[in-house]
């Protein structure tokens, strides 16, 4: 089976649903039209820029523009799981946690994966590298953001519970163990809903595109079981290492519960 | 000297020195806002501060802040609550002495903390911290949620905790009967800074 080629005309069709809701929520009086219509010019761009870039990387495939784009990757998630918290961490502190996390997870489980499971050749072939550092980066970046929100919310909120335990001479590791263990669980949820949904409720987008694209069914179960392992792992020691560390900043050297290092709630 | 402290100040801390001797109180007064709750917390180096506290000659800086906080303890004036039930807030029972001075009835240990009364949480707070045997105890305002009899008996426990154990105390009341009771001296916190009156 080919891959059918979509037309612009094509595009404009589905569109076209859109611009409908959008109409009817300004029949309705909701007021979103402005935010969708925004949102839906956002996308269609960044995925054009997106398509350029991959047709020129791919054709250039060398490591130093693999690693910029990576990087640049990265960077973006990192600023999102700062943007998603109420109250992040303030500073360079806040989106250095995110990354560390991110780095030590989602790129270390994309090169092992790269390397060892699928060993293409080079490993860092950008058909396999890039969609993949994408897909386990998407998915790490909310369940760190989650776990982190959940993180400084709860320790905002609970304040007195924490520091009725340090005075009574509690260490930080005794006094934050149940808003440790509860960010992680939190940065876990989706991946948790996404392991029950998987085939079932939800047939996951990247075996979708490979079965659109021809490849057997059998096979693009293969390599989405692979990547659901990799983005669950990759998305609870990211949880880990950012609450580990966000909980850490919680507190400095006095072992003072320092919430002045979160930003006032937005 | 038991608790020395010089030339502490912080932020919304004015900046106050004054020492404690074993089994003293210190009665401390202020108007509300000025900083009283304030100071306490950072001589229990819950927040950062500048000065020199020592408890027996040794630096708060030197020592852990969980070893310093054992012995010095602080009572806020809201206690927070972290577990279910009152047993799981307390390393071991209290003696059974110390609940019954403080007329708390023997079923409240494995009842849940939602259900105690602010006078029961603050007089269970108290406890608390008395099961640390502390050697100086930090108190904010330890009996404003008590009626007379139970404000006396807390302060009767208190008082004869700091004789038999050669303990001092820091205590934020509002209620001047209560602390003329307490000694010859007190410090009045103002926005420039503490002063200490009565007896040198």
């Amino acid at each position: 089976m080919e891959l059918y080629s979509l037309t612009p005309f094509d595009l404009a069709l589905a569109a076209g649903l859109v611009l409908a809701l959008g109409l009817v929520q300004v029949l309705l009086g909701l007021g979103l039209f402005r935010t969708l219509a925004l949102n839906s010019v956002r996308m269609v761009l960044q995925l054009i820029l997106v398509g350029v870039i991959l047709e020129a990387v791919f054709d250039a495939a060398t490591l130093p523009w693999i690693a910029l784009i990576a990087l640049v990757m990265m960077a973006l998630a990192g600023y999102e799981v700062v943007a998603r918290q109420k109250r992040a961490i303030r500073g360079w502190h806040g989106y250095g946690i995110g990354l560390a996390a991110m780095s030590a997870t989602a790129l270390i489980v994309t090169v092992l994966a790269l390397t060892f499971v699928i060993e293409t050749d080079p490993w860092y072939t950008p058909q396999y590298a890039i969609p993949l550092l994408g897909m386990i980066l998407g998915n790490t970046m909310t369940g760190i953001g989650l776990a982190l929100n959940n993180l400084t919310q709860t320790a905002w909120q609970s304040r007195r519970e924490i520091e009725a335990r340090l005075v009574l001479g509690h260490s930080v590791r005794e006094a934050t163990a149940e808003l440790r263990s509860d960010s992680m669980r939190a940065g876990l949820i989706p991946t948790l809903n996404m392991l029950a949904a998987a085939g079932v409720i939800s047939l996951p987008g990247m075996m979708t595109g490979q079965i659109l694209a021809g490849t057997p069914p059998i096979e693009a179960v293969k390599y989405q079981i692979l990547i659901i392992f990799l983005i669950t792992a990759a998305t609870g020691f990211g949880s880990l290492v950012a609450v580990q560390l966000g909980a850490r900043r919680l507190f400095d050297a006095r072992d003072r519960l320092r919430l002045d290092r979160l930003r006032s709630g937005r | 000297m038991l608790f020395e402290v010089k030339d502490l100040c912080g932020p919304n801390v004015p900046p106050v020195s004054f020492a404690l001797d074993a089994g003293e109180v210190l009665p401390v007064r202020g108007d509300s806002g000025v900083g009283k709750s304030q100071m306490l917390r950072t001589l229990a180096d819950l927040s950062p501060h500048e000065g020199e506290i020592s408890l027996e000659g040794v630096q708060q800086q030197s020592m852990s802040a969980t070893d310093w906080r054992r012995q010095v303890a602080l009572v806020p004036a809201e206690s927070g609550w972290w577990a279910d039930t009152v047993a799981e807030h307390f390393p071991s029972r209290p003696l059974e002495a110390w609940w019954e001075r403080l007329r708390l009835r023997a079923a409240l240990w494995d009842s849940p903390v939602e259900r105690l009364s602010s006078g029961e949480r603050q007089r269970l707070a108290v406890l608390r911290a008395l099961a640390l045997e502390p050697r100086v105890l930090l108190l904010d305002e330890p009996t404003a949620n008590l009626d007379r009899d139970n404000a006396e008996a807390m302060a009767g426990l208190l008082l004869d905790y700091l004789r038999d154990h050669g303990a001092g105390a820091v205590w934020i009341s509002h209620d001047p009967r209560e602390v003329d009771a307490h000694g010859d001296r007190w410090l009045e916190i103002t926005s420039e800074g503490g002063v200490l009156h009565g007896a040198v």
